[in-house]
């Protein structure tokens, strides 16, 4: 792969839970030894089922959590939020964006000032300056100005993810990560979301980690998919690769449940029905 | 004569900006063995046209209908305590979020005696008994352990299990399923659908599905009711509704899906919205 962004090797992440007053303690392997490389400007798609590690991984991604052993290194640079700790420009070039935007934004705080506390925090620009970036960004992600005086709970819930969208790329990071950003929206809201990151990814050069369950959205917006099953990754290639040809069994079944909304398949569904 | 039959339903809401209609004269019918999809988005006034009749809605709300008859009899005309032997009998409602729907404080056994207490005269035995029978009929494993365990002891598919036996205990003549399976992982919504299809079948049972995601609708419904805010867009049977959408709102609702996307964007539904403008004109006089 030319000019990987991300390069992840080997990485494992365990979880000590207490056993109580008595008992042992055991170790959870969350995350079990994954390593891929992600192309800049691309997006890679993490699809698998809750209790996967998906999420863990995101959480190592962004710096949030340590890994227990393996490298990240993210556009040549290695991170290692344990020992040396990290600069404000390698926190700078990850962000992440939530699943839930109701519980990712602060109740008490205005859209504007959501917008412009990562600047606030991490450059040296006037109030003025921070003001008009935030305005700026309100209209790349599809809102009016006059939002910017609003509380996060007038917005509905697409609205909020297109606000937690903004934030995280107001520090023009060179990685997003996605933490299932559309599974709690509506089918149309859903679209529009996924209309705005690719969007986005257009005029930002963003590279993209899309944490997904939902095949269908998969299949729309990644270059390549990552299919995590209890902490592996047991299969790993591009779109058409794994949804033309699934190789693990755990993928296969993936695909076996997810809803079909063709008029082949619901003929055959009446079909079986009538004849049983 | 249909299992439940609705004509002109309308809610209000008491709000403190005046009154609010969440549901604006929709028609529902449902023979019995029959599988009907309510499909829309948030706000759509899905929920609240079953919960209304159920009887669950809070006293803001005011119901009026032409027509709300179960089996015939009109729900609204029944004294509250005959009502209270219907609901939870014969007609039974599961939730979107099964953690949350069953209490956490009792185990799953003792909240599925409660139905039974309420609306069998089974003895204590008998009653046991049938608890580890309607565990089992849901694919709960090692029913006679799993009866004593509590709700937090479960996963979140297990839960709906639960829920689905709580709603089946009686036999209803109408299951009706608000989101039943938007909580869960792709390949437990699978075994839930075909739990809920399996059990319709071998019942012969009505069942709602009330739902946003139309793969879901795909996989399970016989008719098809699509609602936009309150209205009801199109009425049809599964196969014409995916073959062949009449409504503008039905046709944005399925090029939204992802797997129909053709170019590099998704149409939503305001590229719709002139469209089901000009529809409505044209139907007003």
């Amino acid at each position: 792969m030319s000019d990987p962004i991300l390069k992840v090797r080997d990485l494992k992440r365990d979880y000590v839970i207490s056993g109580g007053m008595f008992g042992k303690t055991k170790l959870l392997h969350a995350v079990k030894g994954v390593s891929f490389d992600v192309a800049r400007g691309s997006t890679l798609a993490v699809v698998g089922e809750s209790g996967c590690g998906k999420s863990t991984l995101a959480r190592m991604l962004t710096m949030i959590d340590p890994p227990t052993s393996g490298t990240i290194e993210i556009d040549g640079e290695t991170i290692d939020i344990t020992s040396h700790g990290i600069t404000r420009e390698m926190r700078q070039a990850v962000q992440i964006v939530f699943q839930n935007p109701y519980g990712s934004l602060n109740p008490r705080q205005k859209i504007g000032a959501v917008l412009e506390e990562p600047l606030l925090l991490n450059t040296s620009m006037s109030a003025a300056e921070r003001r008009d970036a935030a305005l700026a960004m309100l209209e790349k992600v599809g809102l009016p100005p006059a939002h910017y005086g609003r509380y996060p709970h007038m917005f509905s819930g697409g609205q909020r993810q297109r606000v937690a969208i903004a934030r995280a790329i107001m520090l023009r990071p060179k990685l997003l990560v996605l933490d299932e950003p559309v599974s709690a929206l509506d089918l149309s809201v859903q679209a529009q979301i996924l209309n705005l990151l690719r969007d986005l990814q257009d005029e930002f050069d963003l590279t993209y980690v899309f944490i997904s369950h939902d095949l269908s959205v998969v299949r729309y917006i990644a270059d390549e998919v990552m299919v995590m099953y209890f902490g592996e990754a047991v299969e790993h290639g591009t779109r058409d690769q794994v949804f033309s040809d699934p190789q693990h069994d755990y993928t296969k079944t993936l695909f076996a449940a997810t809803p079909r909304a063709d008029v082949e398949s619901i003929k055959k569904r009446l079909a079986a029905k009538s004849a049983a | 004569m249909a299992l439940l039959e609705i004509r002109n339903l309308r809610v209000e809401f008491d709000t403190a900006a005046g009154p609010f209609r969440a549901l604006d004269g929709v028609d529902y019918t449902v023979e019995g063995g029959e599988v009907l999809a309510i499909v829309g988005e948030s706000g759509s006034g899905k929920s609240v046209a079953m919960l209304a009749v159920m009887g669950l809605l809070p006293d803001s709300a005011t119901v009026s209908a032409d027509l709300m008859a179960f089996e015939g009899i009109d729900l609204r005309a029944m004294p509250a305590a005959e009502r209270r032997k219907v609901i939870g009998k014969d007609i039974a409602m599961i939730f979107q979020e099964p953690i949350a729907s069953l209490n956490p404080c009792f185990t799953v056994g003792f909240q599925l005696d409660e139905v039974l207490k309420a609306h069998t005269s089974l003895s204590r035995k008998e009653r046991k008994d049938r608890v580890i029978e309607l565990l089992e009929s849901v694919g709960i494993p090692d029913p006679l352990r799993r009866v004593s365990a509590f709700p937090h002891q479960m996963s979140g598919g297990q839960c709906q299990r639960v829920m689905i036996a709580i709603a089946t205990a009686c036999a209803p003549k109408l299951l009706i399923a608000d989101e039943p399976t938007t909580a869960l992982d792709v390949t437990i919504q699978k075994q839930i659908l075909d739990l809920l299809t399996d059990m319709q079948r071998d019942t012969g049972m009505g069942l709602i599905m009330i739902t946003h995601d139309m793969g879901v609708v795909a996989e399970t419904a016989d008719r098809v009711v699509v609602q936009y805010k309150g209205k009801q867009m199109e009425t049809a049977d599964v196969l014409t509704l995916f073959e062949n959408p009449s409504h503008p709102y039905t046709k944005a609702l399925l090029s939204a899906l992802p797997e129909n996307a053709t170019g590099d964007r998704l149409p939503t539904v305001a590229d719709y919205e002139a469209m089901m403008q000009a529809d409505v004109r044209e139907v007003q006089p």
